[in-house]
């Protein structure tokens, strides 16, 4: 409910507290305590992410998408609240394909970040989106972070969400400059992995993009992480012969039963 | 009548330690194949000022056993106190026997736990590694009680920073070398991400040939990522 004059209205806080008080209780949402990273390396920008989402203790979705479009060359990783990700990223990248139209340009990555921060400060941190904002335009890659309240950062390597410190752990002992693309997306996978398996708000798989100019590869699942490592067959199918017979009893049914012709077909019209 | 030493001045009830004053960060401890290596740097820092620049936050308990600690030094301190009473014990006893390192780790637990149950907690979260009949000892203890052994442990900042690289990486059976420089890893990891740590850090390490608490070291820092120098070079005025 945004004012004519910008970011949220608040003249019902005073009402919810009062009904809150009389035991009504306010909707939840589902947070993505996440890790989600992104590294420059020698011909673009690696972005990866985990794909567990929480709602309190609980896992919602065991393989959410995270990495969300912008622009064909353009991703951005999300973290927070996952309605806050999914909209504020869907509207900038709505917002810069009408703007490509009327351009009739290749979207630049400073514009999205000028939209999403300009937005998320507006809300005042209400909006509770931390992003890393990755794409190659035709100045170069660029990697930044959003943080919710609208600050951003311009970085060579970047982590964000509740595994953001093991992941960051990872890229401090292994970034180098100009890394090839084999060794930047070994290293996006491990400092997500790092997430994965000493965070609790982060797990399930993989995710990586890689965008260089004029390509992207969106490795979906990049790594499984929690495969079943044995899953049943549904449905069984067992052998015939396989168990031992020990005794035998027969019984002559038809001496107590008449069979009898079938009966008329249901009429079902 | 009211027990005067229930009250506090001005005629209120008297509360018990409610937040640490002056704090050591992280605690890191590794075992390897011939000993156990424990790493920390020298700060006491009083809030966000570096206020105490050589403080040693690992002191060598006896021949066998070293203690790492964090959070409020004042209580590590007498934790020490306490320690060096129960070793000179041992030594006016002069039977031949010293304490272990799982009777310090049990020893402490218990102290902390009870200290814990009477709502005047010491504030510190503990690493006790050691060396004994020819095993290593490596265990951890909150200032809660919450206790464990394991063969790396990581308080406070190393928690987040330091554990998924030792995860990764560690093997029991490393040379001292190679547990070195895992350390030297973790610690410019955390040294970088930890706002209240100093470049400046112990290594202890205890082995057959009884403690070694080591001298403080640097070590090699890089700031000079080409994007680190100059951020805005694909995209001018951009921060």
């Amino acid at each position: 409910m945004a004012s004519a004059t910008g970011g949220f209205n608040f003249d019902l806080v005073e009402r919810n507290e009062l009904l809150q008080k009389r035991g009504m209780q306010g909707p939840g949402f589902t947070k993505t305590g996440t890790t989600i990273a992104g590294i420059i390396f020698k011909d673009g920008i690696v972005l990866g992410a985990d794909t567990r989402s929480t709602s309190g203790s609980t896992v919602a979705d065991k393989n959410c998408e995270k990495i969300h479009f912008i622009a064909p060359n353009i991703y951005c990783c999300g973290a927070g609240t996952a309605a806050d990700t999914e909209n504020v990223t869907g509207m900038v990248s709505s917002q810069l394909e009408l703007h490509r139209y009327g351009t009739n340009r290749e979207s630049r990555v400073v514009t999205a970040l000028t939209l999403l921060k300009s937005h998320l400060f507006k809300y005042q941190g209400h909006v509770s989106a931390a992003l890393v904002l990755g794409g190659v335009d035709f100045k170069g890659p660029h990697l930044f972070t959003i943080y919710p309240h609208g600050s951003t950062d311009s970085l060579p390597y970047c982590t964000m969400g509740s595994g953001s410190l093991n992941a960051m752990s990872v890229f401090e002992s292994g970034f180098r400059d100009d890394m090839d693309q084999a060794s930047a997306v070994e290293l996006v996978t491990r400092a997500i992995r790092a997430g994965v398996y000493n965070d609790l708000g982060s797990g399930s798989n993989v995710d990586i993009c890689v965008i260089k100019r004029g390509s992207v590869e969106y490795l979906r699942n990049h790594q499984y992480l929690q495969g079943k490592t044995y899953e049943r067959a549904h449905p069984m199918v067992i052998k015939s012969g396989n168990a031992p017979v020990v005794a035998e009893r027969r019984f002559d049914v038809a001496q107590y039963v008449e069979v009898g012709p079938a009966p008329e077909a249901m009429e079902l019209s | 009548m009211v027990d005067p030493s229930a009250l506090a001045a001005g005629g209120g009830t008297r509360k018990h330690t409610q937040y640490p004053y002056v704090t050591g960060t992280s605690v890191l401890g590794i075992t390897y194949k011939d000993g156990i290596l424990l790493a920390s740097d020298t700060l006491g820092a009083y809030g966000s000022t570096k206020r105490y620049k050589s403080f040693q936050r690992l002191t060598k308990v006896n021949n066998c056993t070293v203690l790492g600690a964090g959070g409020e030094l004042s209580d590590y301190q007498y934790i020490v106190r306490l320690l060096e009473e129960l070793a000179d014990d041992d030594f006016c006893m002069d039977d031949g026997h010293h304490m272990k390192p799982a009777e310090v780790f049990s020893y402490l637990t218990r102290v902390i736990y009870n200290r814990r149950n009477k709502m005047d907690p010491l504030w510190n979260s503990l690493v006790v590694g050691g060396w004994y009949a020819g095993k290593p000892f490596l265990g951890s203890i909150g200032m809660i009680g919450t206790h464990f052994t394991d063969n790396t442990v990581a308080t406070g900042f190393g928690n987040h920073l330091a554990r998924p690289i030792l995860r990764e990486k560690h093997r029991p059976d490393m040379s001292e070398e190679e547990a070195r420089a895992l350390l030297r890893e973790c610690l410019t990891v955390c040294y970088y991400r930890d706002k209240n740590s100093i470049n400046r850090f112990q290594i202890a390490r205890v082995s057959a040939e009884g403690v070694d608490l080591g001298e403080p070291f640097a070590l090699p820092t890089n700031w000079d990522h080409a994007l680190f120098r100059d951020p805005a070079a694909h995209a001018v005025g951009t921060w």
